[in-house]
């Protein structure tokens, strides 16, 4: 790999504003109380100094509405009632200043959309055309668990690059071979060892202030029955409002709604966002509904998470650690603690 | 990129209304391109997502058998918007079919041994599918005894009426048709839930798989009978519904534990659901 290279941050708004050229470039901007991900336009000003977004950056790759197909519905005109794709751009982009946590959450979505027998076109193409530039954390939320869930702090997954915050300036540091090309077209300065050495010190304070991670080896050995058999659900689920928040602002959801929109006579067939937290979600056309109680569909949120994705793919828990969830839930369910629960 | 969302758009060629209370059609259908038809090789047990543009899709078990070529048929209940559009639809109208889409019976272990077919109502259609399989000349050879239990709540919700006469008069099929109750005095089948019909006629076991698909009370029901009959729950196979959207396993709403109904199932074993939660 090539040397980390170095940028002071008074210069690194230009050298960003400079990827423009060749890339859609999304930044943390701070939005009124809250920071989220943003395209950089003239006039955006990022803020790096940022803990995290309020919302994942998972809809730069996978937006929470989008139109697969379109139709005419009129006897007689061209390809009435034939579906065809919509038309689509798949642009090179960069996400700039994703936390490790966020990138590890598209890999673990990944095994979802991109399988041996089927892949999501549009996530796949978009996944490949971007690329992620990552921000370590120097200093990780109270809320945050990335070190448990096989991540870090400054963990490398997921991303092309990684960037430091050190004092004045940023080192960035490629990991993938995507990254390096990126990186070479940057400009500045090779970070010296003393500079790269500041980076040990960064990572090893970060990781000082984190609680030390509790153990997820447990949900491999319990049997999927043993778990949702357990007596804790209903205690669990019991103060939840089913608003569907954790659902909403989790890197690694990706559960989603076909529906068929009409405009006088075209119709649309658009893909959106969707949460096993509402009822609906498992309605059947005769009205059973396999998940009709509310403690069944936080059960199925916390299984899916934490039993079932460790069962099909048998690497890890379908959860980056970012802590959205349990700071942002209005009754304070806390996934920390479910999974403590499950593994006893 | 292959798109496995894309439907093949297909033209309906025939409607038959198969019950009497007008709630069930089968449409038959042609794809618009002979290639489309060549892609869509399915085997007996899966299914389809039927896809109405401006109203959605459904998913629904595949009725024809892959040995009718040059179609394929599925049989409808009118439940809900996009079933309701459809029943409302005419011959010659356009419109898309998505598949095949999930797993399907057993058929090589099934090879060599005894066929129980166990079928309730409208879950009558891939069981169709199969029997038309089973008795193509073909693969008759490859199966032992074919014994099918069908019932319906009365004589007029039998599906497929026509085919049951002719598949009652051969000798390599044996049939035990079976309605809850009927005032019909000339109605020459039994009468009885299935469960009871399957206890009386099916009596064995021996060498023999048990394909079952109906109304959630038959197969409660029926379950224990099986057992009874010596049944082991790897021989005892159901396929599953649940509500679905991609049908390939993404959009995440139709699991049964780690399992997708739409793409690791519909069709499982009793012994692998027994191992499963029971969201279904």
């Amino acid at each position: 790999m090539s040397t980390p290279k170095i940028f002071k941050k008074e210069e690194w708004l230009s050298v960003v504003n400079g990827l423009r050229n060749k890339y859609k470039v999304f930044v943390p901007v701070k939005d009124g109380d809250i920071h989220l991900f943003k395209e950089l336009k003239d006039g955006t000003k990022p803020d790096f100094a940022y803990s995290n977004t309020r919302l994942s950056p998972k809809g730069i790759v996978y937006p929470q509405s989008e139109r697969m197909f379109e139709c005419p519905l009129e006897e007689g005109k061209e390809g009435a009632f034939i579906l065809k794709e919509s038309p689509k751009e798949f642009v090179p982009q960069v996400v700039l200043g994703i936390r490790p946590c966020d990138a590890h959450g598209f890999l673990i979505v990944k095994r979802n959309f991109d399988n041996p027998q089927y892949q999501d076109p549009w996530w796949v193409q978009r996944y490949q055309a971007t690329t992620f530039i990552g921000l370590g954390c120097n200093d990780p939320c109270p809320t945050c668990f990335c070190n448990a869930v096989g991540e870090g702090p400054f963990g490398e997954q997921g991303l092309d690059i990684i960037m430091y915050d050190v004092s004045d300036s940023y080192v960035l540091k490629p990991v993938t071979d995507k990254g390096k090309e990126l990186l070479s077209g940057l400009g500045g300065r090779d970070a010296n060892a003393e500079e790269i050495k500041a980076i040990d010190e960064i990572k090893a304070s970060a990781i000082s202030k984190m609680a030390s991670p509790f153990s997820i080896e447990p949900l491999r050995s319990k049997t999927q029955l043993d778990l949702f058999n357990a007596p804790y659900w209903e205690d669990v689920a019991f103060a939840c409002i089913n608003c569907g928040t954790c659902t909403y602002l989790c890197p690694t959801c990706w559960c989603f709604d076909i529906q068929d929109e009409t405009y006088k006579k075209y119709c649309d067939r658009i893909r959106n966002w969707d949460s096993c937290m509402f009822p609906l979600f498992t309605l059947h056309g005769s009205g059973h509904n396999p998940r009709d109680k509310k403690f069944q569909r936080v059960r199925q949120r916390f299984m899916h998470k934490l039993k079932y994705y460790v069962d099909k793919y048998g690497d890890g828990v379908q959860c980056s650690g970012c802590g959205r969830c349990v700071r942002y839930c209005p009754v304070n369910i806390d996934i920390r603690h479910v999974c403590k629960l499950m593994c006893m | 990129m292959k798109n496995p969302y894309l439907p093949y758009p297909v033209r309906i060629e025939d409607i038959v209304v198969e019950t009497e209370d007008r709630n069930l059609k089968t449409f038959k259908f042609k794809f618009l391109n002979p290639e489309d038809e060549a892609k869509f090789q399915y085997i007996p047990g899966q299914f389809a997502e039927l896809s109405v543009p401006g109203k959605g899709e459904i998913p629904i078990g595949i009725a024809s058998s892959p040995t009718e070529k040059g179609y394929v048929t599925f049989t409808v209940n009118k439940v809900g918007v996009v079933t309701t559009f459809l029943h409302n639809m005419k011959v010659g109208d356009i419109m898309g079919i998505r598949g095949p889409l999930g797993n399907w019976y057993p058929w090589e272990e099934m090879e060599g041994k005894n066929v129980v077919i166990i079928g309730g109502g409208f879950a009558f259609t891939t069981l169709r599918s199969s029997i038309v399989y089973m008795l193509h000349p073909d693969n008759r050879p490859k199966f032992k005894r074919i014994i099918v239990v069908y019932g319906a709540r009365n004589p007029g919700l039998l599906l497929y009426k026509q085919e049951l006469m002719e598949w009652e008069k051969r000798d390599d099929i044996e049939m035990h048709i079976t309605v809850d109750a009927t005032d019909d005095p000339n109605w020459k089948y039994n009468i009885g839930f299935v469960p009871a019909i399957t206890e009386q006629k099916v009596k064995s076991s021996e060498d023999a798989y048990a394909i079952v698909c109906g109304p959630p009370i038959m197969i409660k029901f029926t379950q224990p009978v099986l057992e009874k009959l010596g049944f082991p729950p790897e021989r005892i196979i159901l396929s599953l519904e649940n509500r679905m959207k991609c049908a390939i396993g993404m959009c995440g709403r139709c699991n049964v534990g780690d399992q997708f109904v739409c793409k690791d199932g519909p069709v499982f074993s009793l012994a692998k659901l027994r191992t499963l939660p029971p969201e279904y």
